[in-house]
């Protein structure tokens, strides 16, 4: 069959099936393989007078801080997995299976909070609930008349900054959960009911298996987030005087920069999150049961009954941590003095919007360059990914299947390590991208690649091929095919994947604080820059910019009528 | 690689910097017609500074007056991570920067040594600063100086209970209370933790670390957290930040200690490799010049060498108080010491 197939390609002479194929694996090869690459030579190397050397690996098992580190990630990255689980599938019960009022705008919130950077949701809850400033603690001083050194809540601790990621990593597991919840046949539960099983017992022996390998899946996604997180940890695990491995690996950059030792204390990284995702596909592997029956009946809806505001009051508490004292908590200080001010007309204040628009001089060359990179990185990997799944779906070239694996591949490697990568592979008189954009481009086209490559697989594993056969009998080649006939039917799951790598590009922060220089600014790092010199003003009037024009463009993506836009509604 | 160039640059340090070409300054230099023409021909500076954002802004703005067809790029950052930027930078060929700046006085006999450096010595520099604040070879001067200082929060400590001295700091008291920025991102706090291990020892720190300091990073965030009133007590951070408190009404007090306040020299230099070398010439002049001093000291708070400068009324002048000078030859081969035993007893 595929030597036909083949056969047949060579004999049209004009079908770049194979062309392109030998293309993108070349592309993808160098995007995937290079820095990781470099990373293993380093690792080895000897930082002070090159030659081979096992020292890198010696110094990272002997150093107390590197092991310490590694074991609050660890810690860090668990803690975030339950609470994100405990809080996500309560949640995602509710939304998908029950008569709660307001499902649909629940389901838009928890978008939002997806959107928000997890740093710039660390940031506001610098702003909420640090001990002696936090607007938390100081409405509980003053609500019971105590002294200042009297606290409710302390963000800058371990559990701190467990809650803060979790707030911002949630919807990962609430979006599985929800989406399996959705799936999960009625006549199973319903089987259990007339059995005489009361309405929890079939909740706890029924519904709960059936989405237990999603929430584990979820669980994994926050586990992995977190593990590889830099901006949350940088901002709320310093003040409070302990590294994870990302914060660690960062500070090897200071000088003397110990490139040998970061690389080496990279590669763990990558270990661990290889085993995690191979887990989490061992699992979702297993998931095929509750798909099995998905179109047997509409979901059962429960009635909540009395319960019902006990519920709401759960979801809103939910909503008020993750999306609505944060927003707050940044609106209110881009417009007042200071974090401490109480707001009145005496507080008000335009003094950082004046400063961030007309006086800060990297603003608009940051907000140019994040922008500019989000549409160029959303295109390419949208391009990329189009034609990639192409391929692999209708199998039209043998060993197609290994260029998914490329694509899905950078998925394993974390940000941080591979801005260690491509800084060790491009930062050198050969290449001499390092301090132009290319080596952003390079970096977020890696690290997106995995996530639109994934939205336009499933969505080619929805359209039958028998459209594409009638356009190839017809004459058209492959790629004539896929763009006339392929691609305009998939043009909102293109949208999507589209809005979905955009908003990845522009919240980026891990890999490109190794990347940028001066002219290469990108708004998350100015944002990070400021936080170390304090200036939180500043920072919530940035991060209102970028949330704003994240939003606007995702929002104008979905109207255009070009793309497709009216169907896009029901995705909020 | 870079890696290699800074191995190299240490082992040179322990040598002394003897093997770098002991040229003479060059000739002061005035502002011309014909050099103020070049620079608006290149229209733009790039300055990497390690000063307070605002303040560094302010600076920007005023040589925008005065030349508004040459635009400033301005590019802030901790003194360390300016360092490591330029490292990075320059290791891969990538000539950006004209103009740097830095509160790390080590930096500079780096540059130096690495001949990346244009002397040059403008007239106003030649004729007024003190010749141990400038380099006898014209590749740098002394563009500003401040103090790490010790400061509170005047409606959270009254005075009687203020700490004095450097061991205070120590009392049960202040567990909990107090903010102190990284010496692995801020240049000042390099020097301070350098001098102040030398005049008390190690041990001192290590009590100071069990006394649950907030860590942050730049110098010029821990006044930044007493205003907010995050924290009651700052270990260290810029005196010029607390001036400009004090300027806005924050209730915040400075304390010069007995022992002694570590004083850090914010060197600026331009680049051999300057993309725009007439608009860094010109930019480099117009940072030594009473105006822009003037304006740093007014609105940022800094000090000067300039003997011409007025200090606004209610600073306490350097003369009284006792300084810690640091040997930029003696920090720089115990870098990487400061910054484990810091991590050692801070945790990061």
């Amino acid at each position: 069959m595929t030597s036909y197939a083949w056969a047949q390609g060579r004999l049209r002479g004009i079908d770049l099936s194979w062309p392109t194929f030998a293309l993108l694996t070349l592309v993808l090869s160098v995007l995937v393989l290079l820095p990781l690459f470099w990373l293993v030579y380093y690792s080895f190397r000897n930082d002070a007078g090159g030659g081979a050397t096992l020292d890198n690996f010696i110094a990272l098992v002997a150093d107390p801080t590197l092991l310490r580190a590694y074991g609050l990630a660890i810690g860090m990255a668990l803690g975030v997995g339950a609470l994100a689980c405990v809080i996500a599938t309560p949640m995602a019960w509710l939304v998908s299976r029950t008569d709660l009022p307001g499902r649909r705008i629940i389901r838009v919130l928890v978008t939002a909070s997806f959107v928000t950077p997890p740093f710039l949701g660390a940031i506001a809850y610098e702003i909420i609930a640090a001990p002696n400033s936090g607007i938390v603690n100081i409405l509980y001083r003053k609500l019971f008349g105590l002294d200042s050194s009297q606290y409710l809540v302390n963000i800058y601790t371990f559990t701190g900054l467990i809650f803060a990621i979790a707030c911002f990593t949630f919807p990962y597991v609430f979006t599985l959960v929800a989406n399996a919840l959705d799936k999960v046949p009625s006549d199973l539960e319903d089987a259990s009911a007339i059995l005489g099983g009361k309405s929890m017992t079939t909740l706890r022996k029924v519904t709960i298996p059936l989405v237990l390998p999603a929430m584990l899946a979820g669980t994994l996604i926050a586990i992995l987030q977190a593990l590889t997180m830099f901006g949350s940890p940088a901002i709320l695990a310093l003040p409070a005087g302990f590294h994870v491995i990302t914060t660690k690996i960062w500070s090897l950059f200071q000088f003397p920069p110990r490139l040998g030792l970061a690389a080496a204390a990279a590669l763990p990284l990558l270990v661990i999150t290889v085993i995690l995702l191979r887990a989490q596909k061992s699992i979702l592997g297993r998931k095929g049961y509750t798909v099995l029956g998905g179109k047997s009946g509409t979901p059962r809806v429960t009635q909540l009954g009395p319960w019902k505001w006990l519920a709401v009051a759960f979801v809103v508490t939910v909503l008020c941590l993750t999306v609505f004292f944060p927003y707050a908590a940044i609106l209110k200080t881009a417009f007042t003095g200071t974090v401490g001010d109480a707001i009145s007309f005496d507080t008000l204040t335009l003094r950082h919007w004046k400063f961030v628009l007309f006086e800060f001089s990297a603003t608009q060359l940051a907000l140019r360059n994040t922008f500019l990179l989000g549409f160029m990185t959303a295109t390419v990997v949208t391009a990329i990914a189009l034609v990639v799944s192409y391929l692999v779906i209708r199998r039209s070239v043998s060993g197609s299947g290994f260029l998914g694996v490329l694509a899905t591949a950078p998925v394993a490697i974390p940000g941080i390590v591979l801005g260690v990568g491509l800084f060790l592979s491009y930062a050198n008189p050969t290449f001499q991208l390092y301090g132009t954009i290319w080596i952003l481009l390079i970096a977020f086209m890696t690290i997106e690649l995995p996530a639109g490559y994934q939205q336009m697989s499933s969505a080619f594993s929805g359209v039958h091929p028998e459209l594409e056969e009638a356009g190839r009998i017809m004459g058209a080649s492959r790629l004539r095919t896929l763009w006339d006939i392929t691609a305009p039917l998939l043009r909102t799951s293109v949208v999507a994947a589209w809005c979905f790598v955009f908003v990845g590009t522009i919240r980026e922060l891990s890999a490109t604080i190794l990347l940028t220089t001066a002219n290469t600014k990108l708004v998350s790092v100015i944002i990070y820059d400021l936080n170390e010199s304090g200036d939180l003003g500043a920072i919530c009037v940035l991060g209102i910019i970028l949330l704003a024009a994240s939003f606007a463009v995702v929002f104008i993506a979905n109207r255009v009528p070009v793309l497709g836009g009216s169907q896009m509604n029901a995705r909020g | 690689m870079w890696t290699k160039i800074f191995s190299a640059g240490l082992l040179a340090a322990g040598m002394t910097a003897s093997s770098a070409a002991m040229a003479e300054a060059p000739a002061p230099y005035q502002i011309t017609p014909e050099l103020e023409a070049a620079a608006k021909a290149e229209g733009k500076v790039v300055f990497y500074t390690a000063t307070d954002v605002t303040v560094a802004e302010k600076l920007a703005e005023l040589f925008k007056t005065k030349y508004p067809e040459i635009a400033v790029q301005v590019e802030r950052a901790g003194s360390e991570r300016v360092f490591q930027r330029i490292g990075q930078e320059y290791s891969t060929g990538i000539y950006s920067v004209d103009v740097i700046e830095t509160s790390d006085a080590v930096h500079f006999q780096y540059f130096k040594r690495e001949g990346w450096l244009e002397p040059m010595v403008p007239q106003e520099v030649a004729d007024k600063w003190p010749a141990d604040e400038r380099d006898p070879d014209g590749n740098f001067a002394a563009y500003r100086a401040h103090l790490s200082v010790m400061a509170y929060r005047t409606d959270l400590i009254n005075e009687a209970e203020a700490p004095k001295t450097w061991k205070d700091l120590l009392d049960p008291r202040f567990k909990d209370k107090m903010v102190k920025a990284h010496p692995g991102y801020s240049g000042t706090v390099m020097t301070a933790t350098f001098v102040l291990s030398e005049l008390l020892g190690w041990d001192y720190f290590e009590k100071l670390g069990a006394q649950n300091v907030m860590q942050v990073q730049s110098s010029t965030e821990p006044p930044k957290k007493l205003a907010q009133g995050e924290r009651a007590l700052e270990v260290d951070g810029n005196e010029y930040n607390i001036f400009r408190l004090l300027d806005e009404g924050v209730p915040v007090k400075i304390v010069y200690p007995a022992e002694g306040t570590p004083l850090a020299v914010g060197n600026a230099a331009v680049l051999k490799q300057a993309p725009n070398p007439n608009a860094a010439k010109l930019f480099y002049a117009f940072l030594f010049s009473l105006e822009a001093q003037q304006l740093n000291s007014d609105f940022g708070g800094l000090r000067s060498f300039h003997p011409d400068v007025k200090e606004k009324a209610g600073r306490t002048p350097l003369s009284q108080i006792k300084l810690l000078h640091s040997d930029p030859a003696k920090l720089e081969p115990v870098i990487q010491t400061i910054k484990s035993n810091y991590e050692q007893y801070f945790g990061t």
